[in-house]
């Protein structure tokens, strides 16, 4: 089976700070493995002139300081590291559990979602809290998971029109990936719920419970214990 | 630190920012920070901050504001007038002010963004390891947001300059009617063949879609070439990235964005994204080809240009 890794890097030049190193050509476990082992490496070797490392699905953009190196000796610096890679262990994900409260108020798009697949709402929750998502990317906002897995049946295109203000918490469906809006902003994406946890805590030395590589289950909960949960993370 | 300046008119977009925020973007948190770093670099050098202090980022049209303590002040940036208790003052240059003048900032002229430091630097609290306002996500600065009238500013204490510090002419930066940007092709290049060279060729204005988070330009369109994908697996984004969504117009990314879908033509130079933060809707740019090799002679000797204005103003 192709897993979309490729067997060479590739390299992009992106800018003059900036090297983006391409892994594979797919979203697929095994490419996200690799571009984490490569940032690990990275991150605990600290070579000098790494100012930045940024993992994605398929890539990792180094941000480095072309006064101390050249992106040809981070290249070959690169390349050497790939014979190392298997002996890499990259630390266990985390599996966290967001409490969500499904459909009403908190899920306006519910209802076209279940009509779009010929489910019951019911069925809706059932299949989407089931599965733990991997996460594959952190980002477009502070701390938004894109999560891959979530199973075929739940595929629903995003808005044709975007919504100006989708609220903080709100839980959606974009076509074959699923995630959770943080904070307030602008977005397209499906919204069947909404979860009472603050997931972005500016003031915590921790401000995020998650990072990308770990994996996020959805916990349905009724109304009343969203409340319950919402002030306590308003104390 | 003390209460130092009270907003008496904030301005449409006026901010608290600082060179960024770094090592959050793969969580969602862009940099953020001065958009024009060299303004904001040598406001800070003429009142006697380092150069990273917090400064008022202001669009457009400039905040009155109240002295409540005595201050060394400087404006840099876009040709904005400035006065204090309304007797004109010159930008590019230390300003004492007294504790009861006012401090006004007038609409630009030409340029976009000024860059106002006080002596001792803006002093709001870090989150997460800066000063920058990241209005999108109410985070940093002053109150996660723009100003407001009334607001309250405090500054950190320090001494005024034992002598007034000013920018020679040289060095101050000019404002062309056509802006010219040097550009390396990449991150996706290999996605484009004819529209490189329309892009090289041809002049692209500022549309009014231009903020923190990037300028969207219009001229000819630039068309991805044949059998490849109209957008990209999400990747992160560098400031001065080039992006071509689906209506081949481009959009120059700037500092408040983390990742993209879509292929990037070129990446705009670093030492040339303060004449992007200049940059006004209505105004041409160009874009001009250079290597990565040119690119990183042009960044030394950019940075080599900076030490010297430094060790100029700090002897002073």
């Amino acid at each position: 089976m192709n897993t979309g890794v490729f067997e060479k890097a590739r390299f992009r030049i992106a800018g003059d700070r900036g090297l983006l190193v391409e892994y594979g050509d797919c979203i697929h476990p095994d490419v996200l493995h690799k571009v984490r082992s490569v940032a690990l490496l990275l991150t605990q070797e600290a070579p000098a002139g790494i100012l930045e490392i940024l993992p994605t699905y398929r890539s990792l953009l180094i941000v480095y300081d072309p006064l101390v190196v050249t992106p040809g000796t981070l290249a070959r610096l690169l390349e050497k590291m790939e014979t190392r890679l298997s002996g890499i262990r990259i630390p266990d994900p985390k599996c966290v559990e967001i409490p969500v409260c499904y459909g009403g108020d908190f899920g306006p798009d519910m209802d076209f979602v279940a009509q779009t697949h010929g489910l019951e709402t019911e069925d809706v929750i059932r299949i989407h809290s089931a599965p733990e998502y991997l996460i594959y990317m952190v980002g477009f906002t502070p701390g938004f998971p894109f999560l891959g897995g979530l199973p075929e049946i739940l595929h629903t295109p995003r808005l044709e029109t975007p919504r100006t203000r989708v609220p903080e918490g709100s839980v959606g469906i974009a076509n074959n990936q699923t995630g959770v809006y943080p904070v307030a902003s602008p977005g397209g994406w499906r919204i069947i719920g909404r979860t009472p946890l603050n997931l972005f805590r500016p003031k915590d030395p921790n401000p995020f419970f998650y990072q990308a590589g770990d994996r996020i289950r959805f916990r349905p909960i009724p109304e009343r214990e969203y409340h319950r949960i919402r002030q306590e993370e308003s104390a | 630190m003390m209460d130092a300046l009270k907003v008496l008119a904030p301005g449409p977009y006026t901010t608290v920012q600082d060179p960024g925020r770094f090592g959050y973007q793969q969580v969602g948190i862009p940099v953020s920070g001065s958009l024009d770093a060299f303004s904001s670099q040598i406001a800070n050098l003429l009142v006697g901050n380092p150069p990273e202090s917090a400064v008022l980022e202001i669009t457009i049209l400039g905040p009155r504001l109240c002295a409540l303590i005595d201050f060394d002040m400087a404006l840099c940036g876009a040709e904005m007038d400035l006065s204090v208790n309304d007797a004109p003052a010159n930008r590019w240059e230390t300003v004492r002010v007294k504790a009861g003048e006012t401090i006004a900032v007038g609409q630009a002229k030409t340029g976009c963004r000024g860059y106002l430091a006080v002596g001792g630097g803006i002093d709001v609290p870090l989150v997460m390891g800066s000063r920058s306002t990241y209005v999108g996500a109410s985070l940093g600065g002053y109150q996660g947001r723009c100003l407001q009238t009334g607001d309250i500013l405090k500054i950190h204490a320090k001494p005024p300059l034992p002598r007034t510090r000013r920018l020679p002419e040289a060095w101050i930066p000019g404002s062309p009617s056509e802006i010219t940007l040097r550009v390396i092709p990449g991150p996706q290049d290999d996605f484009f063949d004819a529209a490189l060279d329309i892009l090289f060729q041809s002049p692209y204005m500022v549309t009014p879609k231009a903020d923190r988070m990037g300028y969207r330009l219009q001229g000819p369109a630039l068309e991805i070439k044949e059998g490849m994908p109209r957008s990209i697996i999400s990747e992160p984004t560098m400031p001065g990235g080039i992006q071509i969504p689906a209506d081949r117009q481009p959009i120059i990314l700037l500092v408040e964005q983390t990742v993209g879908g879509y292929a990037k033509i070129g990446t705009v130079i670093t030492p040339d994204l303060p004449r992007v933060a200049q940059a006004t809707p209505g105004d041409t740019l160009r874009f001009q080809r250079v290597t990565l090799e040119d690119a990183h002679r042009i960044y030394k000797d950019h940075r080599n240009r900076f030490q010297e204005i430094t060790e100029y103003l700090s002897a002073r």
